[in-house]
């Protein structure tokens, strides 16, 4: 318990944004643990740690950690966080967001930061709702459950975030819950010392729009129903229907700033000396620098 | 002590207005850029992809789409860098959430448009000037913010390194409104050694860590950023924050900040206004008039003069904040006002408010895609 409270002392701003917005029982604030957990076992130094977050309940998390901290917009977490990345690979870039904002609206970031397989840890808080507008559905929501916007029963097939990160190329792709803490702070440990796109999704009970909405007693039934409908990927068997938890994908491709940084060095090295940059007399037209091929409006659209 | 004489290392290019933008963008200490490709500014991100990587830290990223591009360039600035998107029309729209955004954490960085004719796709390869209310009104909420003009081709180089430093200055995003007449027109321009330019830099902050209040009030009511990875632990956010940078909605907190943001360009409105005069000391007629449309104005008012109408010119280089004292002064002395723009009257609006009944307030406006000519303005003069 010291140890707990000691944690709570190094890690959060709990002076300055305190009391925090979860509701009793919700996962976000397990999964916000994990992450202290790993960053303290990590033993990064918290400068060099920032945490980009999106909006929803997930987002807040920002708040409350003593990193830097970047609360963007809805959707757009990971497009700030490669630009953070890029400009400074030093820094170790965490991006935490909520299922609606990884998968709804920023779909289209989260697969091209896979494809990109830029050097950035995606911490993907799935409840299969959205939290903070009051429980619409989500594409994360099951088949059939019932949110806010699906009052009948949601008629959409629901995105596999593993599946999709890991078409998309991501160099680490792992699944845990908020239920299976330890192992949550494992994968997220992993995945922010891996090289390139990381990602972690945490299932995470939302027991006020989501667990109220599908008949579930209350949060710690959540938990009992992660327990029993989860199974590790390395013991899973034919015909499982179960959620496999665990390492998906684990691979070592340099992540895009390394691959940058490479071709800069490449660049340098068959530049020097550099003989275009001798005077030119005023008066003489020299061409600017540009492109060979230059395309001088081809486009129509 | 012994001087060297440093080499001028002035050079003189036959280039594009697009060009001269990328160009100004590097002598400005550009070191990112993040953009998506769209007619008519994409020259400027082929020419940035092609430089940056050999600048000692430049980053050149292209992006999935312009939220993403502005997204990456916020981020960059808050990691410290110059940075810099080029964008038309329908990737202006879609950057709009994210310049407010910026406008609210007071990101330091440019975006320039390259102005199409619209609404939508509409004329992808034809000059516009229809991007001008949506640069300074199309984020939400109430915001201040700059937006620079550029006619001619050296301008484009100049406007861009002014606009770095209005944007570092003011820490704030600065936007370049060109047309397409200018950034595809090519003429010799001469590119100024950067020992010649006076480039400006965000202040930083001077004391401890624990001492620092990101966005406490300052001198010129701009207060220091620290880029994240100094060592200065901040929190960023969208959301009216207090001081210390944290959400709050106490009234007056918000109150506070809202005003400093204001406040911060407003009062400094001397040293972002910039016009050109041309002839207005003793106007009877006046064109006010920006982009390639004065250019056109400036040969009319000449062609007025030598048939003895007493024309002058005043070109707008800041569009926003507004030039009121510029344009009040012509309103006063002149029998009327001529605002010619490849719009349906978007600066001719600012125009009449300022004149606000003093004189008449007449407008020439063209939106088929086509130039303003010499000839027309000269019609509408005499
Ligand atoms: C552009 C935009 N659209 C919509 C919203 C409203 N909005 C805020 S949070 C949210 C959804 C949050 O759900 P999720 O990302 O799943 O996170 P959770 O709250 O469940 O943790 C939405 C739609 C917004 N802030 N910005
Ligand atoms: S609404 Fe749901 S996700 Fe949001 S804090 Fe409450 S339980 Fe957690």
């Amino acid at each position: 318990m010291a140890e707990v409270t000691q944690l709570i002392h190094d890690y959060l701003r709990h002076n300055k944004k305190f009391p925090h917005v979860f509701c009793p029982g919700c996962g976000h604030g397990i999964v916000l643990g994990s992450l202290i957990r790993s960053v303290h076992a990590l033993q990064l130094p918290k400068d060099d740690v920032v945490i980009v977050a999106g909006i929803g309940c997930s987002g807040r998390m920002a708040v409350y950690v003593d990193f830097n901290t970047v609360h963007t917009t809805h959707g757009r977490a990971l497009t700030f966080a490669t630009g953070i990345k890029m400009a400074n690979p030093k820094l170790k870039v965490i991006c935490v967001m909520g299922d609606g904002d990884a998968l709804s609206i920023g779909g289209n970031h989260l697969i091209h930061a896979a494809r990109r397989n830029v050097g950035v840890t995606a911490l993907i808080l799935n409840n299969y709702i959205y939290g903070m507008t009051g429980g619409q559905c989500s594409p994360a929501t099951p088949f059939g459950d019932t949110s806010m916007t699906t009052p009948h029963g949601s008629l959409e097939q629901p995105f596999d975030t593993v599946d999709l990160v890991t078409a998309a190329g991501a160099n680490y792709v792992a699944r845990g819950t908020s239920f299976h803490a330890n192992m949550l702070d494992t994968l997220i440990k992993d995945a922010i010392m891996h090289p390139g796109f990381s990602v972690v999704e945490a299932l995470s009970p939302c027991p006020t729009q989501y667990g109220r909405k599908n008949k579930f007693k209350g949060a710690v039934s959540m938990y009992e129903w992660l327990k029993k409908n989860t199974v590790k990927v390395e013991n899973r068997k034919e015909g499982d229907t179960r959620i496999p938890i665990g390492v998906f994908r684990d691979v070592d491709q340099p992540g895009l700033e390394d691959r940058y940084a490479a071709l800069k060095a490449q660049i340098a090295k068959k530049d020097l000396p550099a003989p275009k940059e001798a005077p030119v007399p005023a008066g003489e037209c020299a061409p600017l620098e540009v492109p060979v091929e230059k395309a001088e409006t081809k486009e129509q659209a | 002590m012994a001087t060297i004489r440093k080499k001028r290392k002035k050079v003189e290019v036959f280039a594009q207005g697009n060009e001269a933008i990328a160009e100004g963008a590097l002598l400005a200490g550009c070191s990112f850029f993040g953009g998506y490709p769209i007619t008519p500014s994409t020259e400027i991100m082929e020419v940035m992809s092609h430089r940056l990587p050999k600048t000692e830290d430049g980053v050149f990223i292209q992006m999935e789409d312009e939220i993403a591009s502005m997204g990456a360039i916020i981020g960059a600035s808050l990691a410290g860098r110059k940075s810099m998107t080029a964008t038309s029309g329908p990737g202006f729209s879609l950057m709009q959430e994210h310049i407010g955004y910026a406008c609210m954490v007071e990101a330091p960085l440019v975006v320039v448009n390259v102005m199409r004719g619209g609404p939508s796709t509409g004329l992808p390869t034809s000059p516009a000037q229809g991007d001008v209310q949506m640069a300074r009104w199309g984020t939400h909420g109430d915001h201040s913010i700059i937006v620079l003009s550029a006619s001619t081709v050296q301008e484009c180089l100049e406007m861009t390194v002014i606009a770095f430093n209005m944007a570092e200055k003011y820490r704030t995003p600065v936007i370049l409104l060109v047309d397409e007449v200018t950034a595809h027109t090519r003429e010799k321009i001469s590119i100024p050694d950067p020992d010649d330019l006076e480039i400006l830099s965000r202040m930083t902050p001077t004391v401890p860590p624990e001492w620092f209040k990101p966005y406490a009030e300052a001198t010129r009511a701009v207060p220091a950023m620290a880029p994240i990875g100094s060592g200065y632990r901040i929190h960023v956010t969208g959301l009216t924050h207090d001081n210390m940078g944290f959400p709050t909605s106490r009234p007056d907190e918000v109150n506070e900040a809202m005003k400093r943001m204001f406040r911060k360009i407003d009062q400094f409105y001397g040293d972002i206004m910039m016009v050109d005069e041309f002839m207005c000391d003793d106007a009877e007629v006046a064109v006010v008039a920006y982009g390639s449309v004065a250019r056109s104005a400036h040969y009319a008012v000449e062609q007025a003069r030598e048939r003895g109408v007493k024309a002058g010119l005043l070109t707008l280089k800041t569009l926003f904040p507004f030039a009121r004292p510029a344009v009040e002064k012509l309103c006063r002395r002149c029998r009327h006002i001529l605002v010619p723009e490849m719009n349906m009257g978007q600066i001719s609006r600012e125009v009449k408010r300022v004149n606000n009944g003093i004189t008449r307030v007449r407008t020439l406006n063209r939106v088929d895609g086509q130039i303003i000519t010499p000839s027309e303005i000269l019609k509408a003069i005499l």
